[in-house]
């Protein structure tokens, strides 16, 4: 099989990793340990496989490895700060967002992203933020309330 | 009521929450397995066919296949897959594999290749001769003379009539409802349909076997039946069960769809075959319609009434279709009457139930199980009888509700798949969870609003719902407790958390009765090597059933602990209490860890017990809901503005989870209602097999949440609680029918209701919005 080349920075670590050149990002990243990122539906649907990419939420199973070549993805093992959880994921916790746990990573992610950009959403915008990330437990209201709360708690 | 607690009853954080939040490893496919197979099953492209020829000879030569199974390698047990206790109610109508197929979708054959590529290729390679037979794909056709016979092999058992394709019959009352219907003043009399609804769990179905060292096969997989499972494969494979072990790690989401041994027995069989590990998962439109759907049905609903509002007598007729297999099929029907018509103290009660094989997707479990058909059909004709008869529909239902005290008598005639034990209510709060979720809707002062003159019409509408906790009489689980030198406990349970926080309330109950901290509960769920015997996580009972289980092993083991104490403090164990992680009375004290190092290495003694548990009775949670909607009359277009929810779950244990329980019900709720129908075309394939064309509520569709838990004090149940993961899903479909209603005055009996549908009914009654 014809094989290639990538490197990129995952988590703020440097890669490099012999890929095919059809592999999907996601399937790569599973491959090599990254196990928050969930396949759900491999069409862009579901957005369980949701990562950063230079900061941007993106469906990686929606994307060649290849074509991160030379980016930052974010995965969700990257976002706790070493020891100590974000913001966002004590949220999480403490608000009973997480039901099953399965679309959690890319509910987190997104949120970031959004926080990232916007530091005090609106819930409108929380709710923009995750609305390509199916859920099939929570109705979404806890996840929402916890976005929101991690943006008051960094507010202070 | 109660002593204040430390733990049960507080919003703790999910006992496995941090490695969710942080993508540690959890799931089934979170592992790896060196040497690791794709299996893929071949399905079958025609809703009922003979297979005449299949030819294996070029997949199997293809480098890098493994396994490749037909019919003619693998054992023809007739079995149910419905994750039932033994002896399942369920009929024997499926095999592994066989040389027929009864829906498309229906597995012909099954591979296991290096890489998902190969297998793929080798599903591709494999020829088929099919004599294609003539398919039933509508289940009013199914019974009919003529009529294609989809079971007709001689070696299935339990099927009703398999010449009609009737997989089961039901006819079971109380009182004689042509007697109450001859008293009545009003007989009401309507027809409901509801859709074929997927579970749409974010995991799909996955399952990974191996062989262990000992050449035993061990089964890793997302399921809420570890048990079952692992007997349904003994039998299928015809192995020992004791040659078998089943894992459930975390599941990603369940609601039903995994009460099913569905990819447990192909997997394990190719794993036998090719003696390599085997990882098999559902594709996502695989998931839509290889695995399992919500039963459709046609309702006829007819309820007698006098001319103060008092129901005489109600009588509910349905027929429905079950799919290609039997799964589940008397018992999900069974609960459209046993848990729908109760909720009514009617003198007067009659249910009958055709179930009948059609060539379509194959029906089970699903949260609800049977509960939201009957009571969409049930609760739409209260509302329009309480508006015929000029009563609020409020005070209809507390007219005619079922009360604290009251016994349910039918529930002794329409059991699990034979007949049950009647069930006696000892703690409901319905009345004041209509009150408060009224409230919350502004119930009353809308109820009064005169319709807006613009095309978008608001409303409001409610339904009153219950359901069980536990299958009364069966449903069993046990638990195991053991104590470790730092004063923390293993706490072993059979039960499978779905997702809705199972191993958080079995630990806090455990915590509570030891009086520890929850940090001190190490939990192991769902493991059948490890963790002792627990029917699953079905029928709203892991809290109930499973909770109860835990709460006797976890005074058992206390009684050791204070006795242990009593010798190192020198008194008796009457004089002292659990709590806080130590051990105190008679102005001494010992730490958990004083003695547990005591117990271990002064006494010898492992302090350790464990316990089993069932419940003769099924206490119902009760549910109010109340929906506010605005409707377009030029589109079409319901938009659900507010949902309040206010259920009775007993004790919520975790209220916080509870909650999560609810508004997750309430979203599945609303899709039934409004958006979700898998659609078969006219040769019975899925025509909308993604999550494009097959909407589920996101976050931006959702409307305002009210969620409130008026909470009970049940006899039966640990610390007081009952269940709440199945009642809020009975409620939005009818309540957002009856809002409909209430907004333009069109009555909608089928679900789901969508923007075509209301055009239709708004032009049909000539009052198109301009």
């Amino acid at each position: 099989m014809k094989t290639m080349e990538v490197r990129l920075n995952v988590n703020g670590e440097a890669k490099q990793w012999t890929i095919a050149p059809g592999d999907l990002l996601l399937d790569v990243l599973r491959r090599e340990g990254y196990f928050g990122v969930k396949r759900g539906c491999e069409a862009g649907e579901c957005g369980a496989c949701t990562v950063l990419l230079d900061g941007k939420p993106i469906n990686s199973c929606l994307m060649f490895a290849a074509q991160a070549e030379g980016a930052d993805v974010l995965t969700i093992e990257g976002v706790a700060h070493g020891d100590t959880l974000d913001a966002l994921q004590e949220a999480f916790l403490d608000h009973g967002a997480v039901q099953c746990g399965f679309c959690t990573p890319a509910m987190i992610l997104n949120a970031k992203a959004l926080l990232d950009r916007k530091p005090h959403p609106s819930e409108e915008e929380v709710r923009e933020a995750l609305a390509g990330t199916l859920c099939r437990c929570t109705g979404y209201r806890k996840p929402v309330e916890a976005v929101l709360a991690a943006a008051r708690e960094s507010a202070r | 009521m109660n002593s204040p607690r430390a733990i049960v009853g507080q919003n703790v954080r999910k006992v496995e929450g941090v490695k969710l939040v942080t993508g540690g490893p959890a799931f089934t496919d979170d592992i790896d397995i060196p040497g690791l197979l794709y299996g893929k099953i071949l399905p079958s492209p025609y809703a009922h066919a003979r297979i005449k020829r299949i030819d294996t000879r070029k997949a199997k030569a293809l480098p890098g296949v493994h396994a490749v199974l037909t019919y003619k390698d693998v054992p023809r047990v007739p079995h149910t897959t419905a994750g039932q206790a033994w002896p399942e109610p369920s009929p024997y109508d499926t095999y592994l594999l066989d040389n027929k197929v009864r829906f498309v979708g229906d597995r012909v054959a099954a591979v296991a290749a290096e890489s998902r590529a190969i297998a793929e290729k080798a599903l591709r390679l494999i020829e088929v001769e099919y004599d294609v037979l003539p398919a039933v794909l509508d289940m009013e056709q199914a019974m009919a003379p003529g009529a294609a016979v989809i079971h007709d092999e001689p070696d299935s058992k339990g099927i009703y009539d398999a010449s009609r394709n009737i997989a089961g019959y039901i006819l079971r009352g109380i009182g004689n409802v042509d007697e109450g219907f001859r008293q009545s003043d009003r007989v009401f009399d309507r027809e409901y349909r509801t859709q074929r609804q997927q579970h749409c769990a974010l995991e799909p179905h996955i399952t990974i076997c191996w062989l262990d060292g000992d050449g035993r096969l061990v089964i890793r997989t997302s399921t809420q039946v570890p048990y079952h499972s692992r007997r349904q494969v003994a039998m299928i494979l015809q192995i020992p069960v004791s040659r078998i072990r089943v894992i459930k790690p975390r599941m990603g989401g369940g609601f039903g769809g995994k009460q099913e041994m569905l990819l447990e027995d192909i997997c394990g069989a190719l794993t036998l075959a090719a003696r390599r590990p085997v990882k098999i998962e559902y594709t996502r439109e695989e998931e839509f319609y290889m695995a399992r759907t919500r039963h459709p049905q046609i309702l006829r609903m007819k309820m007698g009434v006098k001319r103060d509002g008092t129901i005489l007598a109600s009588q509910l007729t349905v027929v429905a279709t079950t799919g290609a297999y039997g799964s589940h099929s008397t018992t999900v029907q069974g609960n459209t009457g046993s848990k729908v018509l109760p909720l009514y103290r009617a003198e007067h009660m009659r249910f009958e139930c055709h179930v009948v094989y059609t060539n379509t997707p194959v029906a089970g479990a699903f949260r609800g199980y049977g509960c939201p058909q009957g009571f969409f059909a049930q609760e739409t004709l209260v509302d329009e009888i309480a508006n015929e008869l000029g009563i609020d529909p409020v005070e209809f239902h507390r007219q005619n509700a079922i009360r604290l005290g009251d016994i349910d008598r039918l529930s002794a005639q329409l059991g699990e798949g034979k007949e049950g034990l009647p069930r006696v209510v000892r703690s409901c709060s319905l009345p004041e969870c209509m009150d408060r979720a009224a409230a919350a809707i502004g119930w009353s002062s809308k109820r009064k609003a005169l319709p807006s003159a613009g095309h978008l019409k608001r409303g409001v509408g409610m339904a009153c719902t219950m359901q069980g906790s536990g299958i009364a009489g069966i449903d069993w689980a046990s638990a195991f407790l053991k104590m470790n030198e730092d004063g923390s406990f293993f706490l072993q349970v059979g039960a499978a958390d779905v997702g809705g926080g199972a191993d958080t309330v079995l630990s806090q109950i455990a915590a509570e009765t030891l009086g520890v901290s929850l940090d001190k509960i190490v939990i192991t769920s769902g493991d059948t090597d490890t963790t002792p015997f627990d029917v699953g996580a079905y029928a709203s009972s892991t809290t109930i059933i499973s909770g109860g289980a835990v709460k006797k092993a976890a005074e058992k083991v206390r009684e050791q602990v204070l006795r242990m104490a009593a010798k190192m403090l020198e008194t008796t164990a009457e004089n002292l209490t659990c709590g806080d992680n130590r051990v105190t009375g008679v102005g001494k004290s010992a730490t958990m860890t004083e003695i547990a190092l005591h117990a271990m290495y002064k006494q010898k003694t492992q302090i350790m017990d464990g316990a089993s548990h069932f419940n003769t009775d099924s206490p119902p949670p009760f549910c109010a809901t109340f929906a506010e909607v605005e409707v377009d009359t030029q589109t079409g277009k319901v938009r659900v503005v507010h949902m309040a929810t206010a259920v009775d779950p007993g004790i919520a244990i975790n209220p916080a989870q509870a909650e999560g329980q609810v508004e997750g019900a309430v979203a599945q709720g609303l899709g039934y209602a409004l958006t979700e129908e898998l659609v078969l075309d006219g040769e019975g394939r899925p025509v909308n097999p993604n999550f494009l064309d097959y909407k589920i509520f996101g976050a931006k569709d959702m409307p305002k949440l009210t969620t409130i838990l008026v909470e009970t004090d049940e006899p039966l149940g640990p610390f007081g609680a009952k269940s709440i993961s199945e009642v809020p899903i009975n409620g939005p479909a009818p309540a957002i029918a009856n809002a409909i209603f209430h907004a333009v005055g069109v009555r909608f009996r089928r679900l789901p209701i969508r923007p075509e549908d209301v055009l239709r009914g708004l032009r049909e009654k000539g009052d198109l919005g301009g």
